[in-house]
């Protein structure tokens, strides 16, 4: 465009009071038309708002302008929002340039003449910098409207289902031998006390059943390559060592072990409950597909089994001792990460006892306790088979705790009531929770608690500081002590009760660093999956084509988790319904007049985009292979290579703006 | 507050990738933590794209100082751009030497996008290390 005089419009968003409190704005435009270029100049209360859009049209239209700088936020946030402005009045929208004058200049500087300064810097550089802009067209790649979900929890569950009611195919993978996740642990859920497996299991069996969902359980993803619309994923399926085609899920294999009873702990019931080497984790499991584990059946172990399940599962033949691990290629567009949540480590808490005093459950156990189909058939019973005559539930464990997790897992209030009236209900026990603050910002929540309330709780405010067996009177005699600062009434007290349990708060998954950096997406500093942005992108990542759905984004509960299931996958779907995307066209470029076939670049490029050509003897950037990284551009000793919307003279003439002042 | 206002106010330029720290700034500015305003940023998609040329051209250009920053070892978004970087910092930080610089004028830094407070730490850190070396002698000399 140098043949063309360059005329650009400089557009300073108050951003409310966010820029305008802060940064003198009348000044900064000011200052703005008089550099080099400007032809106009403009403040707006809201820039990214239809008015703030118009204006910039019209100026494009009426003043012929040829570049557009907008001072305003990060163009995390808004470059899109300008750019498709431009695009509307007629301009190509890479001759747009943000200015970030909000994030890195209002919200962080305190001196409002110090702020200004910095921000005419910036200013001046975005100036300089569009100036060498030229237009540029987006890339079109064809998309697969095919789809990965990792997780097969009620998010996953959720998201898959709806993808496969759009008439997507969904390739949905668990880690587990079974579907359902957390969800499928939990009797009730809050504030509707209605029963988890009657609203989870149905929708475990439509995922079975449905036609567009493949469903890969114990299996985990183990790489993705490729990029939006066109991702490569390997998933690893772990060999169960029973057939799923042939297996009918009977049982008979199982009453069939040559173990008579079940005595390895079941991971299902988290110990509570007994399983053999053979086993489906629980009667809803889906798929129903024994697996065998190789670390306690016989046969594997000594190889010297009777091999009963084999007899009994007869002409079905599912069991095969011989199976081995697969890894399967899938080709996806977009993929959804609903990979969940831990729960918080009880047995860190030494004071509390857990680990060490039988008595002492994490809430997750206590779901088991009272599930129909746990261990106890929903009998809240201590160990020792005895019922509660007292039953402690203590908050917020290993949240809001500056040793532990500083973040309100969110959850924990309303499962401790609802706890509490389990208790009360099965029981007849006193019950006393111990909490901080009781949180209950949800619908239908505060008024859980209203009716909790009258069930005749002992809510005892304050953090418990020890849980303890060592007795000081005869009426703790045998029994588990809390101990506690009641913070209303100012007195420690001593409770003691038969069993505790523990609210555990919600982490991040431990394997999150894999998962992140295999999807190249980032974590907040908690460990929780991070996203785009909170509110204009919450469901997406800083990797186009990769959401994220339920608690690996952050503790939440059942509802949220499903919407935003709901949200990811609606968001999936529009990324890959028009067969086609547009990308960044900010990739490298070699000028081949000034290539001296060095071929420095070739072995940096990560993803192996450059190659020589051996007629001319230049290298040759895949437009389809390059990711923009631009390693290459500052290697070449030549010049030759350079990156759009990176080239050296845009990124000097930006470096010296900021240095103008 | 005389004071301040005599103070020298180095400048420092801070090459960043637009996937980690770019981030962390945003975030650093979405949690209002506040420091010096001494610091200004320039985006690449990925510290690799950040040509040494840049960082003398920093230097020749008036900077006091130069901030280079990227995704931590084996989190960059390219791969491997970030390592590219480290051994580019370190031909730079030699070569520097050579010339008379003080280290402290060049600084390289992993930021993840979920670390503004440590954003906040190293911009505050940089500009006061900066700030006791004075302006770049090679700037105010001749």
């Amino acid at each position: 465009m140098t043949d063309e005089e360059t005329r650009i419009g400089v557009y300073v968003c108050e951003c409310g009071f966010n820029i305008a409190g802060v940064v003198n704005v009348p000044d900064l435009v000011g200052y703005a038309k008089g550099l080099k270029g400007v032809v106009v100049s403009r403040e707006y209360k809201y820039m990214c708002s239809s008015p703030g859009q118009a204006t910039i049209q019209k100026d494009v239209q009426e003043l012929k302008l040829n570049r557009v700088v907008v001072a305003s936020c990060s163009p995390h946030l808004h470059e899109a929002t300008f750019r498709r402005a431009a695009e509307e009045a007629g301009m190509n929208p890479f001759l747009v340039h943000m200015v970030n004058i909000r994030e890195q200049v209002s919200w962080v500087t305190k001196d409002k003449k110090e702020a200004t300064e910095k921000a005419k810097s910036l200013v001046a550089a975005g100036v300089a910098r569009v100036a060498r802009h030229s237009p540029l067209e987006r890339r079109k790649v064809p998309v697969r409207d095919d789809m990965l979900i990792i997780g097969g929890g009620i998010a996953g569950i959720q998201a898959a289902l709806t993808a496969a009611d759009a008439g997507r195919h969904v390739t949905l993978v668990e880690r587990e031998p079974s579907i359902g996740g957390h969800m499928a642990k939990f009797d009730k859920t809050f504030p509707t006390l209605d029963c988890a497996a009657c609203i989870l299991t149905p929708k475990m069996t439509s995922v079975k059943n449905h036609p567009n969902i493949t469903l890969f359980s114990y299996s985990e993803v183990v790489a993705v390559d490729g990029y939006v619309g066109n991702f490569k994923v390997k998933v690893r399926r772990k060999p169960r060592y029973v057939d799923e085609a042939a297996c009918v899920g009977c049982f008979e294999c199982i009453e069939q072990c040559v173990y008579k009873t079940a005595k390895f702990p079941s991971e299902f019931e988290l110990g509570l409950g007994m399983r053999k080497p053979i086993y489906i984790p629980f009667p809803q499991a889906v798929p129903l597909v024994a697996v065998i584990d190789s670390e306690t059946c016989i046969e594997f172990k000594t190889g010297h089994c009777k091999k009963t399940c084999v007899v009994a599962c007869g002409d079905r033949n599912a069991i095969d001792f011989t199976q081995q691990e697969t890894v399967v290629e899938l080709d996806v567009g977009a993929i959804i990460v609903a990979t969940g949540f831990k729960i918080f480590d009880a047995s860190r808490m030494t004071n509390y006892g857990y680990g060490k005093l039988p008595g002492v459950y994490n809430a997750l156990e206590f779901e088991r306790l009272a599930a129909s189909n746990g261990p106890t058939g929903g009998e809240i019973v201590l160990r020792d088979g005895r019922k509660p005559a007292a039953v402690a539930i203590v908050h917020c464990v290993g949240s809001r705790d500056e040793h532990y997790n500083t973040y309100c897992s969110k959850v924990c209030c309303m499962y401790s009531l609802k706890i509490a009236h389990l208790v009360k209900e099965r029981t007849g026990a006193e019950v006393y929770n111990f909490y901080i603050d009781m949180r209950t910002p949800g619908k239908g929540f505060e008024e859980f608690y209203t009716r909790l309330l009258a069930e005749n709780l002992h809510l005892v405010r304050g953090k418990v500081a020890q849980i303890t067996e060592i007795s000081e009177s005869a009426q703790e005699e045998g029994k588990l002590v809390v101990v506690a600062e009641d913070t209303l009434l100012g007195v420690v007290r001593r409770v003691p009760v038969d069993m505790v349990v523990l609210s555990v708060g919600l982490e991040p998954q431990p394997d999150r660093e894999e998962v992140r950096r295999m999807l190249n997406i980032s974590c907040s500093s908690e460990g929780f999956f991070l996203e785009k942005h909170p509110k204009l992108a919450p469901v997406s990542t800083m990797s186009d084509g990769i959401f994220i759905a339920g608690a690996c984004q952050g503790p939440r509960d059942i509802p949220e988790t499903v919407a935003q299931a709901g949200a990811a996958t609606a968001e999936a779907i529009a990324l890959t319904s028009k067969g086609f995307l547009t990308l960044e066209p900010n990739l490298a470029y070699i000028e081949e007049q000034l290539c001296s076939g060095c071929q420095v670049c070739i072995p940096l490029c990560p993803y192996n985009a450059i190659e020589l050509d051996r007629d001319k003897m230049v290298a040759r950037i895949s437009d389809v292979l390059c990711k923009g990284c631009g390693v290459c551009v500052a290697a070449c000793p030549s010049g030759a290579a350079s990156q759009r919307l990176f080239e050296d003279d845009q990124i000097m003439d930006e470096l010296a703006g900021v240095l103008s002042r | 507050m005389m004071m301040q206002v005599d103070e020298f106010q180095p400048r420092i330029v801070a090459f960043v990738c637009n996937w980690c720290t770019y981030i962390a700034a945003d975030t650093a500015g979405v949690a209002r933590a506040r420091y010096s305003p001494n610091v200004r940023l320039i985006r690449t998609m990925c510290s690799g794209r950040v040509d040494p040329q840049f960082v003398l051209a920093a230097f020749e250009k008036g900077a006091d100082g130069v901030l280079l920053c990227g995704c931590h070892p084996r989190d960059c978004h390219y791969n491997s751009g970030n390592y590219k970087t480290l051994r580019r910092y370190t031909l730079l930080k030699t070569m520097l030497a050579q010339m008379g610089f003080e280290g402290d004028r060049l600084r390289l830094e992993w930021i993840s996008a979920s670390e503004a407070e440590k954003f906040r730490r190293v911009v505050e850190d940089m500009t006061e290390r900066v700030r006791k070396l004075g302006p770049l002698k090679s700037n105010g000399g001749n």
